[in-house]
């Protein structure tokens, strides 16, 4: 890259620019793979979604090419103007925007559309990371039973989590867009590295294992007999103190909590997402034509592939539209078949690269607001990682969000281009000036 | 910063987390991708269909190289019931002349499982050639359904029905069991057509089109390289005489039972005819097939699809006296002059079993020209009571054996499916009969004369008259003479079977009997042929259901000989009223090629016993 100083691309991380452009580059010959029939051989054919994902590709470039333009100060500045801004946006996309299969998230334009909520993720990850940097907040980890001591301790907590859980509820409630708003958990991660008491990480971990077992397990009773054991068994490992009793007794009872609601949040889930639930958890029984068949036919076209791969353009259930979304959400299975367990290797791994490389690149910060912007960056793209990857293979329940920088679609790539751009800009100013 | 410091270590944390989840996932991907072979399977199932393309079955030739057996197109109308939105449904109906409600009904019962509306079934079997015609110009209004070609099974003649055998759909059992076939496959269910099913089948081909999810036909597979071409099935070289077959059949039109002629020199069978029988061309495919077979399977009177030359087991009669001769003869009990009295019956057992006026006793030539009971009833008892065996049973077990290399009770081992082995019943047999030691030779000497438990199927008489005509051996009887191009013929119809009588003589003296029965005060002699020297032996075989069978067989020239061939002629009485006249018109046909006695021929074919027996039967019932 340029060693001019005024150059656009001073101090750019190339390691990171190269994995970005090697990324949207395979992503793109696989959409051509998915979506190719032979009538449209042309991978420039902009009727073809391949052809328009170039359009996108073009669109991305311009924008990390205005993202690394504007001064990296722009972006400390305007954190909260940002996050505002998006907020408005998924407001106003209420009422102004078209339903699309019962979601209120698009602005159209023409044949294009534009998601205001695949912009709230680098808007947060900016307001977080001012919010962070400017409070001295973080978090006792003495736990004190006092209300006044609690309020002291995790009033800045509460305030951080607010920006994550505003988005998150707007878009869920409002939007009806569960895969968009459930990627704002992986903030959550941000939290931690930044102070957030493991037990909060331990009490979400454990509600979660708790609402599984509880719809696994037959006997409910069982389970919260087995959780008075434990809970009671706990004494024998630490100081048989009063608030020790206490806070066990406060777990127990959440615990309980979330075992008996368990049932009540499921029942109030949609239809579809129950069934999604039931397919991974193997609930009842799954008919493979119908509720089964995404998750079944995404692990047959993986399967298929064997170690190898059946070769570039040669898959045949991709290719014969038997996997659902095969360009967008599912564009993995693609590379399973066609690239086998070999390129599904390369891909993850170029993933997974690319976010070590951003908390690498955010552990080297001497601002703060960077190094906490950048742990944003890589917890969002981990989390659309583990959850993309994981619903192909029946780790996950399906979720509709795409694989970064592959999944076709306009929204996603250009946001996804904002959010690592915006970091590898703060980054490439590390050395000028102490925010 | 110093809290930055104190949270260090969760960069780690966070890190080794990421890549926890990654090592998971890859362990994940390794299984389904590596490890578990279902994924493959079920992806071949979504995206690959097989497309079979039918292989010609063999044609069968006779003998000379006439044909028997060829096939003619036939066309299926299949269709895929997703695909027929748009279809001109009252076209349809109008060139199949079926009502809606019909086309409403095939179409329910192709989207039902086991078909699938995804799939192709079967709307319309085997259409005529009309039909096929006047669907053809419209089939391109007729989404979703197109034709399947086949073939089926035509008959230039209408004879050899039981030999040949047909063609069926495969049961789902068998269809299950055998990796070949399909349910819907068609398979050769009797006769050649089973036995020969591996060779004339041919091989089936297999186009392997790729469809996309909604079962369209997207294009072939690797540009057909894995597609295989459909192999023809090997042509047949029967046996057979056509002309001889047709002959016979003609000849027992009218009649129930069975010409069965054997090349003494070779095994090679020259007909096999059972009568009644029906056209084969009643039972290829198509509505009518399933029509005429139960039409014919339900015809308990003539019961036309029972092959009676390979499974009615009848008594013999005295066409058995031949063997007794010839084991007599070589266990040193007889020569050509021993003399038996007769007194129009067997003298030991007052008479019985009874004989007929044929001038007293009689040597061993002329007691076979004349079919003497009496003679037999002691030769029997000689061969069973001799001394060489202490105790009578060995002596009938001896007896037992020796009948057997002659064939009866045991199956022959004929390339003709479903043959049956016949009976000579066993020591164990009449000891539960009589109780033990409560019979003696005498009881049973009515076998001496082929009657009481001892039968034979016809194919079996043919054989024993080979056996004769050979001097002491045998070929296993066989249909074919070759399969395919280079005609090869199973190595077990070449091997020679030698009959536990060798003495020459012994062969000879009876040889000289029989064509002693072609002769003046012989049994057959009103058939005798003027220029050909046949060696004969009329039997009338006892049937307690009504009136005797008429059993004949001989063999022709006597030098060389050139055809053996029995026939029995149920219910028809005495031996040379029916069967020896078929069988010497037969031999004159088969050695000449013409028939020389007009008004024979003339009473053989207009002769309907069946009407008249049935007449009669008519007539008993009346009177009860």
């Amino acid at each position: 890259m340029a060693r001019n100083e005024n150059s656009v691309f001073y101090g750019v991380d190339r390691v990171t620019l190269i994995v970005y452009v090697l990324l949207v580059i395979m992503g793109w010959l696989n959409i051509y793979a998915a979506v190719y029939d032979e009538e449209h051989q042309n991978i420039f054919d902009t009727t073809q979604k391949y052809g328009k994902q170039l359009i996108w590709i073009g669109g991305a470039a311009v924008i990390a090419f205005s993202v690394l333009l504007i001064d990296a100060n722009f972006y400390t500045a305007f954190s909260y103007g940002f996050y505002g801004f998006f907020l408005a946006m998924n407001i106003l996309v209420l009422f102004l925007g078209k339903e699309i299969k019962g979601s209120h998230s698009w602005f159209r334009f023409g044949s294009a559309g534009i998601q205001p909520a695949e912009f709230m993720k680098f808007a947060t990850g900016l307001a977080l990371a001012k919010f962070l940097s400017n409070q001295n907040i973080i978090i006792n980890q003495q736990f004190r039973l006092r209300l006044k001591d609690l309020i002291k301790n995790y009033k800045n907590t509460v305030f951080a989590l607010l920006f994550i859980v505003v988005p998150l509820i707007l878009i869920i409630k409002l939007q009806n867009e569960t895969g968009l708003a459930i990627v704002f958990i992986a903030f959550i991660i941000v939290l931690y590295r930044e102070g957030l008491s493991v037990g909060f990480l331990i009490f979400g971990i454990l509600t979660a294992i708790l609402f599984v077992m509880a719809l696994v397990v037959t006997s409910i009773s069982g389970l919260l007999i087995t959780l008075a054991v434990i809970s009671a068994s706990a004494f024998l490992f630490i100081n048989r103190s009063r608030k020790n009793l206490i806070l066990v007794v406060i777990v127990f009872i959440a615990a309980c909590g979330v075992v008996l609601t368990t049932n009540y949040v499921y029942n109030h889930l949609e239809d579809h997402q129950k069934v999604r639930i039931d397919v991974l958890l193997g609930r009842g029984t799954v008919d493979l034509k119908k509720e089964g068949y995404n998750v079944n036919q995404a692990k047959i076209a993986i399967g298929s592939g064997g170690f190898l791969g059946k070769g570039y353009l040669q898959g045949t259930q991709t290719k014969y539209d038997f996997v659902p979304e095969q360009d967008t959400d599912f564009i993995f299975c693609t590379v399973g078949e066609e690239w086998g367990f070999v390129g599904s290797t390369v891909v993850i791994f170029l993933e997974l690269f690319l976010i070590l490389r951003v908390i690498f690149l955010a552990e080297r910060q001497r601002s703060d607001f960077s190094r906490i912007y950048g742990y944003g960056v890589a917890s969002v793209l981990f989390f659309h990682l583990a959850v993309n990857i994981g619903m192909t293979i029946g780790l996950m329940p399906v979720i509709g969000i795409p694989l970064p920088f592959f999944s076709y679609g306009g929204s996603s790539l250009w946001s996804f281009t904002i959010l690592l751009f915006i970091f590898i800009k703060l980054d490439s100013n590390r050395l000028l000036i102490l925010r | 910063m110093s809290t930055n410091s104190q949270l260090g270590n969760r960069k780690l944390i966070i890190g080794g987390f990421f890549c926890l989840i990654v090592v998971i996932y890859l362990c994940r991907l390794f299984y389904i991708q590596v490890i578990d072979p279902q994924y493959k399977l079920d992806a071949e199932k979504n995206a690959f269909r097989y497309m079979t393309e039918y292989p010609v079955r063999g044609y069968i030739y006779d003998r000379k190289g006439k044909l028997l057996v060829f096939n003619a197109p036939s066309y299926d109308l299949m269709v895929i019931p997703r695909e027929t939105k748009g279809c001109d449904t009252m076209g349809v109906c109008e060139v199949l002349q079926i009502t809606k409600q019909d086309y409403l009904k095939r179409m329910k019962k192709a989207c039902q499982a086991p078909n699938s509306p995804r799939k192709e079934s079967i709307f319309e079997k085997q259409m005529s050639a009309q039909t096929y015609a006047a669907l053809q110009e419209k089939l391109y209004r007729f989404k979703g359904f197109f034709v399947q070609k086949r073939t089926v099974r035509r008959y230039p003649k209408p004879i050899a029905a039981h030999l040949l055998g047909y063609v069926g759909e495969i049961g789902k059992e068998q269809a299950e069991k055998d990796v070949y076939y399909k349910e819907g496959d068609y398979i050769g269910i009797t006769g050649l057509e089973r036995s020969y099913e591996d060779v004339l089948r041919g091989k089936k081909g297999t186009q392997i089109a790729i469809t996309d999810v909604h079962n369209k036909i997207i294009g072939r597979y690797m540009d057909g390289k894995y597609d295989t071409l459909a192999i023809a099935g090997k042509a047949l070289y029967c046996t057979i005489d056509r002309d001889l077959q047709e002959y016979g059949e003609k000849l027992m039109q009218g009649k129930k039972g069975a010409i069965v002629a054997i090349e003494p020199s070779t095994g090679e069978i020259l007909c096999l005819v059972s009568g009644p029988s029906y056209d084969p061309n009643l039972l290829v495919g198509g509505k009518e097939r399933s029509k005429n077979f139960t039409k014919l399977y339900y015809d308990s009177l003539n019961r036309p699809l029972f092959n009676r030359a390979l499974t009615a087991m009848y008594p013999p009669g005295s066409i058995f006296k031949l063997i007794d001769a010839l084991i007599a003869q070589n266990d040193g009990l007889i020569n050509r002059n021993t003399v038996y009295p007769c007194q129009m019956g067997y003298p030991p057992m007052g008479g019985k079993p009874k004989c007929h006026a044929h001038g007293g006793g009689k040597n061993l030539t002329g007691s076979i020209a004349a079919s003497c009971n009496s003679y037999y009833s002691y030769v029997f008892r000689e061969i069973v009571d001799q001394r060489k065996y202490p105790h009578f049973i060995d002596g009938y077990n001896h007896w037992r054996d020796v009948v057997k290399t002659f064939g009866p009770g045991t199956r022959l081992g004929t390339d003709l499916p479903y043959d049956k082995p016949g009976n000579v019943p066993s020591v164990e047999y009449y000891n539960k009969v009589f109780g033990k030691n409560g019979w003696r030779s005498n009881t049973i000497v009515s076998l001496g004369i082929g009657q009481a438990e001892l039968t034979l199927v016809p194919l079996q008489m043919a054989n024993v008259v080979a056996i004769i005509a050979n001097r002491g051996y045998y070929f296993t009887p066989h249909s074919i003479k070759g399969v395919g191009i280079d005609k090869k013929l199973d190595n077990r119809f070449k091997v020679k079977h030698y009959v536990a009588v060798q003495d020459q003589t012994a062969y000879l003296n009876v040889i000289d009997g029989m064509q002693g029965a072609m002769e003046p005060g012989g049994t057959a002699f009103t058939n005798r042929l003027k220029d050909i020297v046949v060696c004969g032996k009329t039997g009338t075989a006892q049937n307690p259901h009504g009136d005797d069978h008429a059993v004949f067989l001989a063999f022709a020239p006597r030098e060389n000989p050139k055809i053996a061939i029995a026939c029995i002629v149920e219910n028809a009485g005495f031996g040379n009223t029916w069967s020896a006249p078929i069988v010497t018109l037969m031999i004159e046909k088969y050695l000449k090629g013409k028939t020389e006695r007009p008004e024979v021929e003339k009473r053989m074919l207009e002769g309907d016993l069946i009407t008249k027996n049935n007449k009669k039967d008519a007539l008993k019932i009346k009177h009860h």
